[in-house]
């Protein structure tokens, strides 16, 4: 036997997250105290010498938070004390252009996830978001030179004040909900995006969100406008160290797809089970454009997470596809907002959750449309595969239409592996484990086909992970 | 040294009702032996328990290959042995390509001690004599990236089990109605593939109500089942006369187990059609 497992990751059944790994944090930079209030508000925004406006909004976006109830729906929060959190730790002094300029401790960390690798192969941007902010950035010359943009939030408050001012919280108000003000008022670091008008952005732009230290909160912001006409694919991977006190994550993302445009935003989440993942997302997508969220949801303890696309002109679009996979402790309450607010849109929701070893999968979806929303068109398809007797899957669909003249499909299915199944795959000399990640692996297909290939591989990989061990 | 599957009075059941009423079955790498029998006799009981479903309780007898007890192993240690068993009904896995599965399948059957998560057969060795395979059967190269039986007509799904017993080279394979519910040109089809498989180093045993697939694959041996027993073992000439006079001289010759059987189709309920031929 050994002794040298730490006894706590075991306890809390997270010994086999692969990235659970983390770094010494006694070479940081700043490190905000514990807590939430007006005084740490003003810290970060003095920290980043932030225009007046802002301050501002971040400290009635506090205000807001704290009068706003906790959602009494969803998954339980009752262990996530706010008050505990750091909400602000600064790991290097800036942003650096070449990996040798990143500080050790987190280029190995990065190293070990692969990153440099990806960009050099396929990526046609990449961004590095460690804690509360951005610490390695990238983008092909050539996008540059065409006027694209791909920043880190902070950067781009100063160095676009006008572009950020006009969209920024125009797609979500910090009064939306109660984590979105959270996130309003201490966020740091995320995306800025601005593709011009016209231009295509052949290879995916990345980036990659690490939390590294205890009890962190991490609020990234991420904002992405596609001109008319222009589109881009967005990637982002996530995860986080084990501890055995919990973490948070609640980023707010806001997107734009003016006329014509396209929109992919692909989320690969990995976070080890003791993060509270809590985000919202929500595109507003304008005349014959398409707006897609790609969502896959592995790992944290709650997720709640529901992208909206709001289809605001005829023609427009729009798609999530949601993979949620729900292990030992872990609820993942996950879906789509379809909000039809013209005639002639077409949103389409495809949803497919795992649970396992106790695990809780729940798709909420909303379909709504306005009063003059005719002739729209909506089909969510949800499909929950259980692997044992102690896991749970639920469907919570809403739907909230004023009109006639629309077509709404809404199928679900619950199903669990056949025993038909695994004998075939068994009698082809497939062990029953390796037969179950096989069963999922080709349930999920549809949705992982649509990533780009690394990716599809490894979400693969990261599914046969969590199947590994799992019978007998 | 030919290896030998070896049945010894082996009684099945299935949610406690017995099926298989003491079966003993000794077949040889090379050989080739038929297995006939009216519907609802036990024919597929047998493939099932052979191959180690667990729904198909032994309950006593004892199934070895070589020595080696197969009782307690489950499916994947028994295909590793060398067991296969083209299914009567093929199971539809959605979202897995062929390709995929059958690398899988082929490097866990070539190397049989491997564990999950090790290293696959190289991806271009297996391609290529994939798509050699997928040839000498006169399949389409494209079913390689179809979804494991997803779609396919009846005759697709028959040929699929042929191919993966083409890649996987099993020392016994079991065919269960392997031609029924094709047409004749599948069945021409899957009669050659057969036969081109079949050789030295493969013991076959064939379930079957019809005569091409024996034409093209003579057996040694013939048997017949009646009521969970093999009640005749014969030559090719028993299949032949089988096929051309149905099973009433079976049952007037072995009236004990005709009456067992008819028994059974009482307990069964009205709606139950059993014992065509
Ligand atoms: N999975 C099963 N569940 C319940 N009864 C079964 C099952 N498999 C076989 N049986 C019963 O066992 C008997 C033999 O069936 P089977 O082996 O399929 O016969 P055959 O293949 O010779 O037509 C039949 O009475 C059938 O109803
Ligand atoms: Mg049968």
């Amino acid at each position: 036997m050994t002794t040298d497992v730490p006894v706590l990751e075991d306890e809390i059944g997270v010994g086999d997250y692969q990235y659970g790994f983390h770094d010494p944090t006694d070479k940081y930079v700043f490190q905000s105290r514990r807590g939430l209030d007006r005084a740490i508000v003003e810290q970060i925004s003095e920290m980043k010498s932030e225009p007046k406006w802002m301050r501002e909004f971040r400290l009635e976006a506090l205000d807001i938070f704290f009068r706003k109830p906790m959602p009494s729906w969803g998954g339980d929060m009752s262990q996530l004390d706010f008050q505990n959190m750091f909400y602000y730790v600064k790991a290097s002094q800036g942003q650096e252009k070449s990996w040798d300029d990143v500080p050790e401790d987190i280029r190995k960390t990065y190293d070990r996830l692969g990153i440099p690798e990806a960009e050099k192969k396929y990526l046609a941007g990449v961004k590095a978001q460690y804690e509360s902010e951005v610490v390695y950035g990238s983008l092909q010359e050539d996008l540059s030179k065409q006027g694209v943009i791909f920043t880190d939030m902070d950067s781009a408050l100063r160095d676009y004040p006008d572009l950020v001012r006009e969209y920024f919280s125009t797609v979500i108000p910090s009064a939306d909900n109660k984590f979105a003000a959270l996130n309003s008022a201490v966020w740091s670091g995320g995306s800025f995006i601005y593709v011009p008008k016209g231009v295509k952005i052949e290879f995916p732009l990345q980036a990659y969100f690490r939390i590294n230290t205890q009890n962190m909160g991490q609020f990234e912001r991420t904002l992405i406008i596609v001109d008319e006409g222009a589109s881009v694919h967005y990637v982002e991977g996530c995860t986080a160290p084990t501890y055995s006190s919990d973490s948070l994550h609640s980023a707010v993302v806001e997107i734009l797809v003016k006329r014509g445009g396209r929109c992919r935003y692909t989320t690969i989440q990995n976070w080890s089970n003791n993060v509270y993942n809590l985000v919202t997302k929500r595109a507003k997508a304008y005349g014959d454009s398409l707006m897609e969220w790609v969502d896959g949801n592995l790992g944290s303890r709650l997720t709640m997470k529901y992208p909206a696309i709001y289809l605001m002109e005829p023609g427009a679009r729009g798609e999530t596809l949601s993979i949620a996979f729900a292990g030992k402790g872990q609820h993942q309450d996950a879906g789509a907002k379809m909000v039809h607010c013209a005639p002639h849109t077409s949103s389409r929701v495809i949803s497919k959750s795992i649970s396992k070893d106790g695990g809780r999968a729940s798709y909420r979806g909303l379909v709504k449309a306005t009063h003059d929303a005719h002739h729209c068109k909506s089909n969510v398809v949800c499909d929950a595969l259980i692997l044992d007797s102690h896991s749970r899957s639920d469907t919570y669909p809403y739907i909230e239409v004023n009109q006639d003249n629309l077509t709404i499909e809404h199928e679900a299915s619950v199903s669990k592996i056949a025993e038909e199944q695994l004998l075939y795959l068994m009698s082809r000399g497939m062990s029953e484990t390796e037969a179950s990640a096989m069963i999922v692996t080709g349930f999920i297909e549809p949705l992982v086909k649509e990533l780009p290939m690394e990716y599809a591989v490894e979400m693969n990989r990261l599914i046969e992970l969590q199947m590994e061990g799992s019978v007998g | 040294m030919s290896s030998l599957l070896k049945i010894t009075d082996l009684h099945v059941s299935v949610e406690d009702k017995p099926i298989l009423k003491g079966v003993s079955l000794d077949i040889r790498q090379g050989e080739t032996h038929a297995l006939m029998g009216p519907n609802g006799s036990g024919k597929s009981t047998l493939a099932y328990t052979l191959v180690g479903h667990p729904k198909y309780e032994v309950t006593s007898g004892s199934i070895e290959i070589d020595g080696t007890p197969l009782n307690e192993l489950d499916p994947c240690e028994r295909a590793r042995l060398g067991l296969f068993l083209a299914f009567q009904y093929p199971v539809t896995i959605p979202g897995v390509k062929v390709a995929d599965f059958l690398r899988h399948a082929v490097t866990n059957i070539r190397n049989p001690v491997r564990k999950e998560g090790e290293g696959l057969i190289p991806m271009r060795d297996f391609r290529k004599e994939l798509k050699e395979r997928m040839e000498q059967l006169g399949m389409d190269i494209e079913f390689a990236r179809r979804y494991l039986n997803e779609g396919f007509s009846g005759g697709e799904k028959k040929r699929m089990e042929i191919l993966q017993l083409a890649m996987l080279q099993p020392r016994f394979a079991i065919l269960d109605e392997t031609d029924s519910g094709l047409d004749s040109d599948a069945v021409r089809v899957v009669s050659e593939g057969l036969r081109k498989l079949a050789g030295p180093q493969m013991g076959v045993l064939i379930i079957t109500h019809h005569e091409r697939l024996l034409e093209y694959n003579i057996p040694q041996f013939t048997h017949v089942m009646l009521a969970g027993k093999i009640v005749e073992t014969g030559d090719a000439s028993l299949a032949h006369e089988l096929h051309n006079q149905g099973y009433a001289a079976v049952r007037q010759r072995h009236p004990h187990e005709a009456a067992e059987e008819q028994e059974r189709q009482k307990a069964a309920g009205p709606g139950v059609v059993v014992g065509a031929h």
